[in-house]
């Protein structure tokens, strides 16, 4: 049973790497070389190796929303929206509010979990009071969120001096410190570490994780069980959101230091396949990051090393969650 | 002049049990053919046999006298058969003629004449006594007028046999009327009907020849001038299984359930539970007997607070407990067998011991603050396990891999351990062994022996006598007799069960 939950993943993998050498080949390379320069651009340095844990805590904080969601029965595909309201958020506080290091980066954490978490949570009250498939309305809400910071970057809060559509630079008070000089490696990785193991705790120890995890089987039953449904579905997406919205937080703090248009390249729905690809438990959730973190970051290096485009990282990508979803597809859908 | 239709032998098998035996039955054309019997029966599985949409194992299908094989409703239409659904087969939001027009076959040519085909149907229509606007949509039309849509869609191929499936369980009764001259208008065509049914009183009035399905055999076909309700009633329940549960007399004590007019809406917004009352004291089985869907699964729904009433209360130890949360009821002591296991009694893809704890997140026995003490739950699964006797490999095994039987001694124990003051147990013993039947109702028995007040609901009538101290009968969303289990006797509750009240029944 639990072999089997490893041994798929791993699987998937190996299939993906092996028809992906097959499309390098057909392009024209040698994929072993590719695949060399890959691991290399992922792992061969030191910097190498903190750009990948860089992308490693952006996928985590994805994955861990999508999984949350994905417990409790709800599909969020509005990770994207919820991390850039998240981001807005804590980029403001970053941005306009004074205040020493230790407080400023907590509450710059708080303001982005809450804008996540409050655009998460739109979309679940949406399904308790009309019907709404959360599916529907989280992908359209990432519309109004990137228009809206689109929007915000090119007016409200657009830097002084600039022409580009940014915000100004956060204030160093918020930045996230390096954790290791000369890197731009910071304590995002460890809170996202963090956020892994409460998640682990909360669906494994408490009576919440329990009850939430009823709903994602049976709905009817939860109801049965005296379980209060609504409440849960809410809440679910209220965290999950928070969730999306600390990925947004940690580009912000940690990576970018100011919101854009285009503070995101998609990673909300790298969560799907992050999560997919993990099993939607903790540490399945944290593995597949550093693995989705690693092509991310070794798909820059081919990109200037060699002639392939970045594309073939998004090629590698689609097919290990296409091994995965095939075989989700035999597990019947718990309603 | 051979029968219109004649089905040979048909045998349909579903695992282990049988929907269909050997079942043969003939219709003549300009009859009306009512297939009787209860929910379960194999009266649907064997229309949906001849219409195509089941393959039978085995058995043949004639008319005319001459073999046919049946494999898609297409074929059934060809033949000339139609059928009228429980469940209408119309799209709301498309207009009476889109609809006929789409149960077209392509060879009705590529170029559709809405005007043509519209005139049709008001033909139709006028010819059996009806009117239809083509033009109107599906979705603002009445239930009836839908109903009417689906025989407009029969008529237009040309159907000779029509099958309807319950057809009055959605009418009004004038709707009721108007679709018995309907099938009067039928008869005189030389047309045949199949209508399905369990309601004893629209059987006799509506039908030439009556077949009694029973347990998936047909049981008798007699003609209607052979026969009366009351045997009916005693042919449809049969009575070959008693059970013998051993019990003392009950002692009841203070009223546990009390349930005053309640009245709740069912899924099609009709009155399923309709001002109905009882009352339920500690130390004793009240039993609902009752055909299925009278209203038994709406009225646990409200007592149980998943589904909100309209008017009326439940009261539970004197506490008003009408559309409270599910568990803020589940908190004043309440256990419940669901009628339906495997979709509401258990999470089918977890583990037996997830099941068995699953009330434990409420219980503070069971909690540290916001952690769960899951040790300590499993020590108490093992030993529901242990004291239940479901017989499993492991407690770390999905449920759904265990048996019916042992599925349902899990939920059984899991309620029961709760030490319940009421406990409602539908349908308790559905699909499981003879074994387990015993075991569960002996633990029902023993429950009420500790005091517990038990509501059984259960469309088995033997379960309902086995077990009740004082019985109720269901008829369409009220208790209609309620009497105590000496003075019951089959014959009385089976016409109870089939909507006769007291002054009819004399009558007959």
């Amino acid at each position: 049973m639990n072999m089997k939950k490893i041994i798929k993943p791993v699987l998937s993998i190996l299939l993906a790497l092996l028809v992906g050498a097959i499309v390098i080949a057909v392009v024209g390379e040698n994929p072993l070389d590719i695949y060399r320069s890959m691991l290399v651009g992922a792992f061969g340095s030191k910097s190498a190796v903190a750009g990948t844990l860089v992308k490693t805590t952006t996928m985590i904080f994805v994955g861990l929303s999508y999984g949350f969601a994905y417990k409790c029965g709800l599909v969020n595909i509005g990770i994207e929206g919820q991390l850039y309201m998240g981001g807005l958020l804590s980029a403001l506080a970053a941005i306009y509010v004074e205040l020493p290091a230790p407080i400023h980066i907590p509450l710059c954490l708080i303001a982005g979990f809450a804008g996540g978490a409050i655009w998460g949570a739109i979309a679940g009250w949406l399904k308790n009071r009309f019907n709404a498939s959360e599916m529907i309305t989280t992908v359209m809400m990432n519309y109004i969120a990137t228009y809206f910071v689109a929007f915000m970057v090119n007016g409200p809060i657009k830097e002084k001096d600039g022409t580009y559509p940014q915000s100004e630079r956060i204030l160093d008070s918020a930045r996230f410190p390096t954790l290791v000089p000369g890197t731009q490696l910071t304590i995002g990785i460890l809170i996202a570490i963090i956020a892994v193991v409460l998640y682990i705790i909360y669906w494994k120890k408490t009576a919440g994780g329990f009850e939430m995890s009823v709903v994602g089987s049976s709905e009817r039953v939860a109801a049965y069980a005296g379980i209060p449904v609504k409440r849960m579905i809410i809440t679910s997406m209220l965290i999950s959101g928070g969730l999306g919205g600390l990925a947004g937080a940690a580009e912000v703090l940690g990576v970018q230091f100011k919101i854009m248009d285009g503070l995101s390249s998609g990673y909300g729905f790298d969560g799907i396949a992050v999560s997919l690809l993990g099993n939607n438990s903790g540490i399945g959730i944290m593995l597949s990051s550093l693995l989705f973190g690693a092509l991310r970051y070794g798909g820059n290096a081919i990109q200037m090393f060699t002639s392939l485009p970045i594309a073939v990282i998004y090629i590698l990508q689609a097919l290990v969650i296409l091994f995965v979803v095939v075989d989700v597809f035999r597990m019947e859908r718990r309603k | 002049m051979a029968d219109m239709l004649e089905l040979r032998n048909i045998s349909k098998l579903y695992g282990r049990n049988y929907a269909n035996k050997n079942i043969s039955l003939t219709v003549k054309s300009g009859e009306v053919h009512c297939l009787l019997g209860e929910n379960g029966a194999g009266k649907s599985t064997l229309m949906n046999v001849l219409y195509g949409l089941t393959k039978p194992d085995s058995g043949e299908i004639f008319i005319d006298g001459s073999e046919v094989s049946i494999l898609s409703p297409r074929d059934a239409i060809r033949y000339g058969i139609g059928m009228v659904h429980q469940h209408f087969m119309l799209i709301p939001a498309m207009t009476v003629v889109d609809n006929i027009i789409l149960s077209m076959d392509e060879s009705s040519g590529l170029i559709l004449n809405q005007k043509k085909i519209a005139k049709r149907i008001r033909e139709i229509a006028g010819k059996y006594g009806f009117e239809v606007d083509p033009f109107m949509k599906v979705s603002d039309l009445s239930v009836g007028q839908q109903q009417r849509v689906e025989i407009i869609k029969a008529i237009y191929h040309d159907c000779r046999l029509l099958i309807l499936d319950e057809p009055t369980a959605v009418l009004t009764p004038r709707e009721t009327e108007e679709l018995y001259a309907i099938i009067e208008r039928f008869r005189k065509e030389n047309k045949s009907v199949i209508f399905i049914s369990h309601k004893l009183h629209e059987v006799m009035h509506v039908s030439d020849v009556i077949s009694v399905l029973r347990n998936g055999e047909c049981i008798a076909t007699l003609n209607k001038e052979e026969t009366d309700e009351a045997s009916l009633a005693a042919c449809m329940v049969g009575k070959e299984v008693s059970f013998t549960v051993e019990k003392e007399k009950a002692h009841p004590g203070e009223a546990v359930l009390e349930v005053s007019g309640l009245s709740t809406k069912g899924k099609k917004g009709n009155l399923a539970v309709d001002d109905l009352s009882l009352t339920v004291h500690s130390g004793e089985i009240y039993g609902v007997a009752g055909v299925d869907g009278n209203g038994q699964a709406e009225l646990i729904e409200t007592i149980t607070g998943l589904v909100k009433s309209e008017s009326g209360k439940v009261r539970i130890l004197g506490h008003d407990m009408t559309n409270r949360t599910p568990g803020e009821i589940l908190d004043q002591g309440i256990s419940h067998i669901p009628a339906d296991r495997q979709s509401t009694g258990i999470l089918m893809h977890e583990s037996l011991e997830k099941n068995l704890t699953l009330y434990d997140y409420r219980n503070p026995e069971y909690r540290k603050g916001i952690f769960m003490d899951w040790k300590k739950a499993k020590k108490q699964a093992e030993d529901m396990v242990e004291k239940y006797g479901v017989k499993t490999p492991g407690l770390s095994l999905n449920i759904e891999y265990l048996s019916g039987g042992n599925q349902q001694k899990a939920v059984v124990a899991r309620e029961l351990e709760k030490k319940p003051e009421l406990l409602i147990a539908a349908h308790p013993t559905r699909g499981v062994d003879i074994g387990a039947i015993e075991f569960i109702h002996g633990e029902i028995v023993k429950a009420r022996d500790q005091g517990c007040a038990v509501l059984l609901i259960s469309t088995e009538l033997d379960e309902i006598m086995a077990l009740s101290d004082r019985i109720g009968v269901i008829y369409d969303g009220r208790i209609i007799g309620e009497m105590d289990r000496e003075e019951a006797t089959v014959e009385k509750i089976g016409m109870l069960m089939a909507g006769m009240e007291e002054n009819e029944r004399k009558a007959v």
